[in-house]
């Protein structure tokens, strides 16, 4: 039993930290078409809210429940204002779009080097936490179990909010027709600042979250972008479900490489499996087939 | 088909379309469509929006993934890619002119004209112009504006040089797409003027909303609706169908009513 | 104006003025030590130059470009590795840095770089190779804009990944201490000038190289690419092609500065070829003008400048410069330096029109 949950364990594992780094920009990027570079960032700025959170708020477990939400509106706001100022003038240009974004990235990075410092903060991990449960013979930390569980539930929100609220039915309208949802008296500026201030909030809840595996620091974010980004690219641009079935994939795939080789070649196996795989699909795992010039 | 109805004999066709089927995850967009092509005619495609034109013609050229089979000069085209069935002679313009903005009207041309160039040529620098590219500018209207960016040619004048570029390429079946969308009357004229002109010794299909341009200058018609052919043949023949006038040409106000919010 | 400029005496007494900066008016005013600094300035200028072909040209966002630079860089380091090695102690010698981490015998893949003919031939169509393939496999599948721009990222990340985990690569350190350049001392001041001047005239090559491109049959194709790929394909063009020669033409301007970077600064470790470093490489193109000749050089060689005059006096308002720079050119400036006089040329008509209609 063993050799199955451990690795099957990791993947799940793995996948799921991927997915809610990823969740946000399949939201932005998949949705909207827009490539924020700065998602990092808003993560990064997720992990210094849990960790604000906790220097005010003291205890462990407390501090996390509030900075979980503390860190969406964090991350919305962050996004809201990038939003407006920014990429809302440089729709028509994806490419652009992301070369800017770099340099907010560039610039938010450097705020939080001034203000908290270069070196990585400590996140207490609260005392529920702590250990591991025994699942089938296997121990696996909480800490894990606990991201797995807040990522489906992450899923799961977004998708309810998509598929049953006017403002998620919006959404699908303006990324399905933009020129027939404004016709039809739909504000398209507000539905794009919307699905960015949710976007960028899920970067925040993925920060918060991440603090309790990863370390806190100004570079945070970028390490786990470009295999966010990898994500959404393997799933499919503006399908919830394409991400969550690439992340857990791509999480797997690594782990599977990390059990066989090293940590830096499991690294290229995987982008060169992308590479392969994108042979097959290049429009990723899942897309919506139209009459269109791509 | 109804070719049979036709007074005058037709050619050979260059191009045959037999039951075509185009599938966008479970709606068919195309549904079994039968059509031929023949040089020396302009063959117009109409019919309401969604009835499937451009999607017939984005499956001749390779574009979209059909079932059925579509042959050039008995060749099978299907499977085959964008830029080789285009190297076979079968070229399209687009809804909207689309022309290399940046370049002159003459580097568009000699661009068009040389998908054939080994990579020694392409590697040297455009000495003069090749004569098929002067030629075809005279025809086009355009000799006045070789150096022109293309970008800066008023609209209808794009849609020329799209359909010159075609021309120089040496393609035999044009597809064109709405080639008169925001012309002006005079430039109608002359857009009609130069579809003859070319269809000469081509075969050329026009997917065409405007009934009047259509009634002066098809050879042949064909109404799709829904995906499928509707009617097929002259133009009274077709106007006169009552199929026709209920889904189309009777709905005329309809139209208009889709084309502003398809704009 | 611009009809000498296009022309053959144009272009002649263009490359006869650049040829005169660097080989005449640079080593006169600069000294040893800040001619050695603009060699490794011109090295990212070289890079910029494939840049600004296969971005500013040819529309693709190439944020991979480190992987090019670092690999030219890591097989001209490791030839020169050996080649101390073999200096110190003969034929087969294991380099310095190995026998510091315990490893006594030479991995089989460091063998041939002993050859110094194998090692520029290694330089010249490894990454060459290595992008052209990448290219194949992305472009033909149509695979473009934001998903090459993010697997050409993904691809630096993972080779600087790769290369941390090398020990024989010197893993985090990576390569440094070189003490001679096919033969020649490097500490000499006299062969530390003539590295200064290869690396210009390598610069030049490489501008001669791509203007022949621009104004080539290809180079009008390719911008008919970038502006309208499908376009190009429904006239019967492979576009994939196209794309493909500038990527792997741009790689290999890259992979030679990476070449020429290691004698002239010395060290090369992942550090400088990671993710940031590789975008980095963009920040210049984008000042001085992407789809330029000149303007990637000058944008390169500008932030260059300033990044070694800023970064260690103000470390942190230079980051904030960087951010600021990219955000404001790219948003406000896209066409980089390079446009200016053509907008205020813009501006002025406008003016004047204004005027002619208020007096008419």
């Amino acid at each position: 039993m063993e050799t199955i949950v451990g690795p099957l364990f990791t993947g799940l594992s793995t996948g799921s930290i991927l997915l809610l780094a990823a969740l946000g920009l399949s939201l932005t990027f998949g949705q909207m078409g827009v490539i924020n570079m700065a998602h990092g960032e808003f993560i990064m700025a997720g992990t210094y809210t849990a960790y604000v959170t906790q220097q005010i708020v003291g205890d462990a477990g407390v501090s996390l429940l509030i900075a979980l939400p503390i860190g969406f509106a964090v991350g919305g706001a962050m996004g809201l204002v990038l939003e407006t100022l920014l990429i809302r003038h440089l729709y028509h240009r994806p490419l652009d779009t992301l070369l800017a974004t770099f340099g907010v990235g560039l610039i938010l990075q450097q705020v939080a080097r001034d203000v908290f410092g270069a070196p990585a903060v400590n996140v207490t991990v609260p005392e529920f936490l702590r250990g591991g449960v025994d699942v089938l013979g296997t121990t696996v930390p909480k800490t894990r179990l606990f991201i797995m569980a807040l990522a489906v539930v992450a899923v799961a929100a977004v998708a309810l909010v998509l598929r049953f609220t006017s403002a998620g039915r919006r959404i699908r309208a303006v990324v399905g027709n933009r020129d027939l949802a404004e016709a039809s008296g739909i504000a398209s500026r507000t539905v794009d600042a919307g699905t960015f201030f949710i976007g960028s909030g899920l970067a925040g809840v993925a920060g918060v979250a991440l603090t309790l595996i990863g370390s806190t620091s100004p570079t945070t974010g970028q390490s786990y972008l470009v295999d966010a980004f990898l994500v959404v690219v393997a799933g499919g641009l503006g399908r919830i479900k394409g991400a969550v079935v690439a992340a857990v994939a791509l999480g797997s795939l690594q782990a599977v490489f990390e059990t066989y080789s090293t940590a830096s070649l499991a690294k290229v196996g995987v982008f060169v499996v992308i590479v392969v795989f994108l042979q097959l699909r290049p429009q990723g795992l899942f897309t919506l087939r139209t009459r269109s010039l791509a | 088909m109804n070719d049979t109805a036709l007074s005058r004999p037709a050619p050979d066709p260059v191009l045959v379309c037999r039951n075509v089927e185009v599938d966008f995850d479970g709606f068919k967009a195309v549904a079994g469509v039968d059509l031929e092509l023949r040089r020396g005619e302009v063959h117009f495609l109409i019919g309401p929006n969604g009835a499937g034109k451009t999607t017939l013609v984005d499956a001749v050229t390779g574009l979209a993934r059909y079932t059925g089979s579509i042959t050039k000069d008995g060749e099978e085209l299907r499977g085959k890619k964008v830029h080789r069935i285009a190297r076979k002679g079968v070229g399209r313009t687009f809804q909207t002119a689309t022309v290399f903005e940046n370049l002159t009207v003459a580097q568009n041309l000699d661009i068009a004209a040389g998908a054939s160039r080994g990579p020694l040529t392409l590697l040297r620098r455009r000495k003069t112009l090749p004569e098929t590219v002067t030629d075809t500018m005279k025809r086009i209207g355009l000799d006045d504006a070789a150096d022109t960016l293309a970008g800066v040619l008023a609209h209808g004048r794009k849609q020329w040089l799209e359909i010159g570029m075609l021309l120089v390429g040496d393609a035999d079946v044009l597809l064109l797409d709405e080639p008169i969308a925001g012309m002006g009357h005079d430039e109608r004229e002359t857009t009609g003027r130069l579809l003859h002109d070319i269809a000469a010794e081509r075969a050329v299909a026009v997917v065409e909303h405007d009934m009047d341009f259509m009634r002066a200058n098809a050879s042949r018609v064909t109404v799709l609706h829904g995906g499928a052919v509707l009617a097929a043949g002259g133009v009274d023949e077709v106007s006169a169908d009552p199929r026709v006038q209920e889904v189309y040409l009777g709905t005329s106000d309809h139209q208009e009513t889709a084309d502003a919010a398809a704009a | 104006m611009r009809n000498f400029a296009q022309s053959r005496l144009g272009t002649l007494s263009g490359f006869a003025a650049g040829a005169a900066v660097l080989f005449g008016l640079a080593p006169l005013v600069l000294s040893g030590f800040r001619l050695g600094l603009f060699a490794q300035f011109i090295c990212y200028a070289i890079v910029a130059v494939g840049i600004g072909l296969a971005w500013g040209r040819g529309g693709m966002l190439t944020l991979g470009q480190g992987v090019f630079f670092g690999m030219g860089a890591y097989l001209m380091a490791m030839h020169l590795k050996m080649a101390d090695a073999e200096f110190r102690s003969g034929p087969g010698a294991v380099p310095d840095f190995m026998e510091l981490a315990g490893i006594r015998e030479l991995p089989a893949y460091w063998v041939p770089f002993a050859s110094p003919a194998f090692t520029i031939a290694a330089v010249l169509l490894l990454p060459t190779g290595l992008a052209a393939a990448l290219g194949l496999a992305v472009f033909k599948r149509r695979v473009k804009g934001a998903y090459f721009a993010i697997l050409s990222q993904a691809l630096a990340g993972a080779f600087a990944i790769l290369l941390i985990g090398q020990q024989t690569l010197g893993g985090f350190n990576g390569l440094s201490y070189f003490r001679y350049f096919f033969g020649f001392t490097l500490n000499d001041p006299v062969n530390q000038r003539m590295l200064y001047f290869i690396t210009a005239a390598v610069l030049l090559a490489v501008v001669a190289l791509a203007l022949q491109l621009r104004r080539s049959r290809y180079g009008e194709l390719l911008v008919a690419v970038r502006d309208a790929e499908a376009r190009v394909r429904f006239l019967g063009y492979d576009a994939a092609n196209v794309k493909v020669v500038a990527y792997a033409v741009a790689a290999l301007f890259a992979s030679v500065a990476g070449a020429l970077f290691v004698p002239v600064v010395g060290i090369i470790s992942p550090a400088s070829i990671g993710i940031i470093p590789s975008i980095m490489f963009l920040l210049g193109v984008a000042i001085g003008g992407r789809a330029t000749l000149l303007g990637p050089v000058v944008g390169a060689l500008a932030v260059a400048w300033a990044q070694t005059t800023l970064s260690e006096q103000f470390p942190s308002a230079w980051t904030y410069a960087q951010g600021l720079l990219f955000v404001l050119v790219i948003a406000l400036l896209p066409g980089g330096i390079a446009s200016i006089p053509k907008l205020a040329g813009r501006v002025r008509a406008k003016n004047q029109a204004r005027t002619l209609e208020a007096t008419a």
